[in-house]
């Protein structure tokens, strides 16, 4: 039963809450406000190197580094939204997932590897904020059947907290009059107008809030290893819709549990390939690595197919979008 | 009729690639009345709606809410000023509650600001005057009932009735209704004017654009009748539905001539 267990740890792990953090910023977006971002990527590529050059490159202290990177989001956020929140949602959508990539090439082309260390990245000798206030003993911590390094646990341990803070502060501003705003628009933006609502400028304060938060989640989502331009491909924004899905989109707590679900069922069926090649069911890993996303791509149908709103997610308001 | 208007315009003209939509000389809406915009279809009247509220910006034209000019306003400020519209094909906030809906009429919520939105002291006491204001009008349109429905399960009619109770919450002087009656049932029709009746009972304008000639003579005061984006009759009920003009722009010239009298002319 190893399988399960170690499916299971995918749980608490950093990945994990790096995720849930980047994909609550887009349910802010995509769920309660409508609006189609198809580049969360960015923002979390924009958190990721922003944090790590500023305190490789710029030697900046920590909570200066966290300051700088966010404005950076922020300024991110004003410019993809001011030009085109005024227009159809497509365009968002297009001009989201156009930059992001945009982003990506820049930090993986070579012209400014002296910076960004291009293709490889950076490895982490900014993280010492972190790993060097590690309350934990040092070398491997058993928490329950799990072992995990201290550093590893110490970051899961930082990373669920901020999760946690900003999961309570969302919930808090969605149950606000301004969250109602949000939902409104994600209905009928001409409606919102008519009675007399400002919907740019509620958008673009959507767009900066997810956006930052999903900055936020870059600078945790680097911390236990490197930076490196592959993982903020478009697969990483379409992975979070993925668990928005799953946990129930315009829930608050849905991307935290979409964000477990999806990591336990990654490991789940890399670990259920690994035991196919060992019994000799499969040729090699590197045919078992794409069975893996065929196992995913089933267990999603499955989930679309017996609850299509999501774990969290209400059934009843899922009932009036095939009108 | 028209000796204190709520409403004025002038010179408004919108076309779109060359075809003229709206060339409106002069028009005035009386204050606490209830003003009929009939016209056929294409006449130009729901683009004339959406012009004076904001929704689309017309080539030239000026015109002015209660004394303040309002052209080249953003429609969600001229709904603060207190000109409220409703739409055509009517727009609820399907996946939110009825009553979700109706605070959303209200515009004297600060906590709609994001700045505001986690200080509860700032809103709670407006949150529970809206709730209670929203209620009670929710009752006067008998949907307290569906107060905690989703509005997207809603009938046609009701929803309606949502649009027309929603904008009031936004306490407005001027309520512009886009064929109210449009797709109701003929049970619901009743109920509707006499709401809309009551709005000017309440002191507020109505101004609404509507077909159905009963309706427009059992409840307007006043009538504008568009024709091919101009203005080309105005006038109390009784004057303008029995003007030829009118009558020949709604149903065409030869509307009450016997069929076979025009073929025997053909031929």
């Amino acid at each position: 039963m190893d399988w399960i267990l170690n499916s299971l740890r995918e749980i608490i792990t950093p990945t994990t809450a790096a995720y849930a953090l980047a994909a609550i910023g887009l349910n802010i977006h995509f769920g309660f406000t409508g609006l189609v971002n198809f580049g969360q990527a960015g923002f979390v590529a924009i958190g990721g190197y922003g944090f790590a050059i500023s305190v490789t490159q710029l030697g900046l202290s920590w909570p200066l580094a966290i300051a700088v990177t966010l404005l950076l989001a922020v300024g991110y956020a004003l410019l993809l939204g001011i030009p085109t929140l005024r227009l159809r949602a497509d365009y968002l959508a297009i001009v989201t997932i156009a930059c992001a990539e945009i982003i990506r090439f820049t930090l993986n082309s070579s012209a400014f590897a002296s910076v960004t260390g291009g293709a490889n990245g950076l490895y982490n000798d900014y993280s010492g904020w972190i790993t060097g206030a590690n309350p934990y003993p040092q070398g491997l911590v058993h928490l329950g059947p799990w072992t995990f390094t201290s550093t590893d646990l110490w970051i899961a341990t930082v990373d669920w907290a901020v999760v946690a803070v900003v999961a309570v502060g969302v919930f808090l501003l969605i149950r606000s009059p301004w969250g109602l705003v949000l939902k409104g628009i994600r209905e009928d933006e001409h409606a919102m107008l008519s009675l007399g609502k400002n919907v740019n400028l509620h958008k673009l304060q959507a767009l900066v809030m997810g956006g930052a938060i999903g900055a936020l989640a870059g600078i945790l989502y680097v911390q236990p290893t490197s930076v490196q331009p592959f993982d903020f491909a478009s697969r990483m924004t379409f992975n979070m819709y993925t668990m928005l899905i799953l946990g129930g989109a315009a829930t608050v707590f849905g991307p935290i549990l979409g964000s477990m679900i999806f990591w336990v069922v990654m490991r789940f069926t890399d670990e259920l390939v690994n035991a196919g090649v060992d019994a000799g069911l499969l040729d090699n890993a590197t045919q078992g690595s794409q069975l893996r996303f065929v196992l995913v791509g089933a267990a999603l149908v499955l989930l679309v197919v017996f609850r299509p709103q999501g774990i969290l997610g209400n059934r009843t308001e899922l009932s009036f979008d095939a009108k | 009729m028209p000796s204190d208007a709520i409403l004025i315009a002038d010179g408004v003209h919108r076309h779109f690639a060359g075809v003229t939509a709206v060339d409106v000389e002069h028009v005035e809406i009386p204050r606490g009345r209830i003003t009929a915009l009939i016209g056929p279809n294409g006449a130009g009247k729901t683009t004339f709606f959406n012009l004076l509220t904001g929704f689309d910006r017309p080539q030239r034209g000026t015109w002015s809410f209660d004394g303040t000019p309002v052209q080249g306003l953003p429609p969600y400020r001229v709904a603060r000023l207190g000109m409220v519209r409703t739409f055509q094909l009517t727009k609820v906030l399907g996946r939110l509650t009825v009553l979700d809906n109706m605070l959303l009429g209200s515009n004297r919520q600060p906590g709609e600001r994001l700045r505001n939105a986690l200080l509860g002291v700032v809103w709670k006491k407006q949150d529970r005057t809206d709730r209670e204001r929203a209620r009670e009008i929710l009752a006067r349109f008998k949907l307290d009932g569906k107060a905690d429905d989703y509005a997207a399960g809603l009938s046609g009619g009701q929803r309606k009735l949502l649009e027309m109770a929603r904008a009031l919450m936004n306490e407005p002087t001027l309520v512009m209704l886009d064929e109210p009656m449009a797709g109701v049932n003929p049970a619901l029709t009743q109920s509707l004017l006499g709401h809309i009746a009551d709005l000017r009972e309440r002191g507020m304008t109505v101004l609404f654009v509507e077909h159905d000639m009963h309706m427009v003579r059992n409840l307007a005061d006043w009538v504008v009748v568009m024709a091919a984006g101009r203005i080309i009759a105005e006038g109390t009920p009784e004057s303008v539905l029995s003007s030829e003009a009118v009558v020949d722009a709604y149903l065409g010239a030869h509307h009450d001539t016997d069929l076979r009298s025009l073929i025997e002319e053909d031929a």
